[in-house]
């Protein structure tokens, strides 16, 4: 007898979990040659709402972890990933991406992985400072997690444009909310499968599937997103998002690279989505000169 | 003796499971939440509340919202004896009355001239109500007419003062036995019940809150006499206490849609409703950073 083939159901990570839409809506993913290759859940509103709030519970434990702590567990998605390479590779091309290229965008989100994780407890480091005032005060800035980030994927990759701009969002300890590639959504739910099983806490990356379009307008006015960073090229999208961001004064942060190259990645991605904290610290002298740093 | 009806447990949770599937149009929805709102016994019972914590909330009970006017403000506050002459003091000048909790609540463990002299206290200092505690261990052990005469020694100290009478329905057990608490309150001359204190899980599930409800029901078609309900405990969100009033209404009707009648005891609740509000105002889902801390 035949074996009959068990077909991935693709839905949404919200919380850890993996739900379907509460809409109930979908729309069908098709291949070039115009053959159906999957139901992608149509996310709506209220998904927005929830993905939202689990984002902003899992918030403080994330942001409260060790910088250390982050950092292994960013490597611990790097390793989960590199187990499914294969799957990766056949899911790209499933998806009309030759092999060539689908080996190399798997390769290179590995290692964009492992380069952040090794970030994460040195960014403060280098990105903080002591600041010279004409006071006496120890005066210092460090960087904090901006919160809750909006994150819409590039459309034109399905791994690559994704990975490249959440972890370093994760990596600086904020949690947050994707809408994947209304083209290419494959990768981002079974990237979800890959931080599912990688120690990272349930809510800190939710990622919705759906209509850029309809959905932008719901990220950008929401009150409890506190960043987006936009990876699409729509610009009258863009343009709303802009204008709606300035209610709560969200961060805007326009990421458009090609996300193939070693140089799309760099420590600045990790500071779009810090707050600058700084703190005077009254204090007599310090050091030989008075009171100045 | 008073007969209680037996309770279907099964019929209870597919009744309550419908009350939960009412689609509500957003007009609706809107004025439902404004009344939710003016539902509301804005509550603070923890040890360590301080005079400024309950002079913060006794502001919040009639501001809840100044950057959004013609909002109701919430029905009462719901504080400890020792606390009621500050709240009267704050809330001097507002229709927001002073509920306080009495009978060494939540436990209600305590001999009886000190409930008396808990209750006479609150009176004294100008509670408006009185949330009393039943005495669990007594009603578990059977002692009916120890609770009975309790509640009835209460109510005549109570004097003006409504008094809601707390059940703590999640020690009870079964649903069975809170209809036959509930019966017994109302009796006794409770002009409230209330399921629970907060201090104990599970607390005013839906289940309990019907049970109840149908306890009001049937007094009220034997006799007339309205008497209130006040779940109390775990109601933190707005579709949660929107179910509810669908529940009061389907079960009792329209009367019982008044805080002279309904309340909710909950400290997170207004908050959650605000949010709701000015959501449905403007469309974008809102944050509790721009709201006032609980």
């Amino acid at each position: 007898m035949t074996r009959l083939e068990i077909l991935k159901t693709y839905k949404l990570f919200i919380g850890g979990q993996f739900p379907r839409t509460e809409s109930g809506r979908y729309y069908t993913l098709k291949n070039i040659k115009g053959s159906t290759i999957a139901n992608i859940c149509l996310s709506s509103r209220k998904d927005v709402r929830n993905a939202v709030q689990a984002a902003r519970k899992a918030f403080g434990g994330w942001s409260e972890r060790t910088a250390f702590n982050r950092g292994q567990i960013l490597y611990r998605i790097a390793e989960m990933l590199e187990g499914r390479r294969d799957q990766f590779i056949a899911e790209l091309q499933l998806q009309g991406i030759v092999k060539s290229k689908a080996e190399k965008e798997v390769e290179i989100a590995i290692d964009r992985i492992v380069y952040y994780a090794g970030w994460c407890d040195k960014y403060n480091q280098v990105l903080s400072s002591v600041n010279p005032v004409s006071s006496s005060h120890f005066n210092f800035s460090v960087n904090e997690p901006t919160g809750v980030v909006g994150v819409f994927a590039p459309q034109n990759t399905s791994l690559i444009g994704l990975v490249s701009l959440v972890i370093p969002v994760i990596s600086g300890g904020n949690s947050c909310v994707i809408l994947a590639s209304e083209v290419l959504p494959l990768c981002a739910i079974t990237f979800a499968e890959v931080l599912h099983s990688s120690d990272l806490p349930g809510g800190v990356v939710n990622i919705l599937t759906g209509k850029n379009k309809e959905l932008a307008d719901t990220f950008s006015s929401h009150m409890d997103i506190n960043a987006i960073v936009y990876g699409g090229d729509d610009s009258t999208s863009l343009k709303m998002i802009k204008e709606n961001a300035t209610s709560n004064v969200k961060r805007v942060v326009v990421q458009q690279k090609d996300w193939m190259k070693p140089d799309s990645q760099d420590l600045y991605m990790i500071s779009d989505t810090q707050e600058l904290k700084t703190t005077w610290h009254p204090i007599e002298n310090i050091g030989g000169s008075s009171s100045s740093y | 003796m008073i007969d209680s009806r037996a309770i279907d447990k099964v019929g209870v949770e597919e009744r309550v499971a419908r009350f939960q599937t009412r689609s509500i149009k957003n007009e609706s929805k809107l004025q439902g939440l404004k009344m939710a709102l003016s539902m509301i016994d804005l509550t603070t019972l923890e040890g360590k509340d301080t005079p400024g914590k309950v002079k913060q909330m006794c502001y919040k009970a009639h501001h809840l919202c100044d950057m959004h006017p013609g909002l109701p403000a919430v029905a009462a506050v719901c504080v400890y004896p020792t606390m009621v002459s500050l709240a009267k003091k704050e809330l001097e000048g507002s229709n927001v009355r002073v509920a306080s909790v009495s009978t060494a609540f939540p436990s209600g463990q305590a001999p009886m001239d000190i409930k008396l002299m808990d209750t006479r206290f609150a009176v004294d200092h100008g509670a408006d109500e009185i949330d009393m505690v039943i005495s669990r261990g007594k009603f578990l052990t059977g002692e009916y007419e120890f609770v009975f005469d309790e509640i009835a020694s209460i109510k005549e100290v109570c004097g003006k003062a409504r008094l809601k009478v707390i059940l703590e329905t999640g020690e009870l057990t079964t649903l069975d036995n809170v209809r036959k608490a509930a019966d017994l309150a109302i009796h006794a001359g409770a002009d409230f019940i209330k399921t629970s204190t907060g201090k104990i899980q599970p607390a005013a599930t839906m289940q309990v809150t019907y049970t109840m409800l149908m306890a009001i029901k049937d007094y009220f078609d034997k006799t007339g006499i309205m008497i209130g309900m006040k779940p109390a405990g775990g109601i933190s969100t707005s579709k949660l206490a929107l179910h509810n009033l669908v529940m009061v209404k389907e079960v009792l009707g329209n009367a019982w849609l008044s805080n002279e009648w309904f309340r909710f005891g909950a400290s997170s609740l207004a908050n959650d409703v605000l949010m709701q509000i000015i959501k449905s105002e403007t469309g974008a889902y809102q944050s509790p950073d721009y709201f006032s801390i609980d």
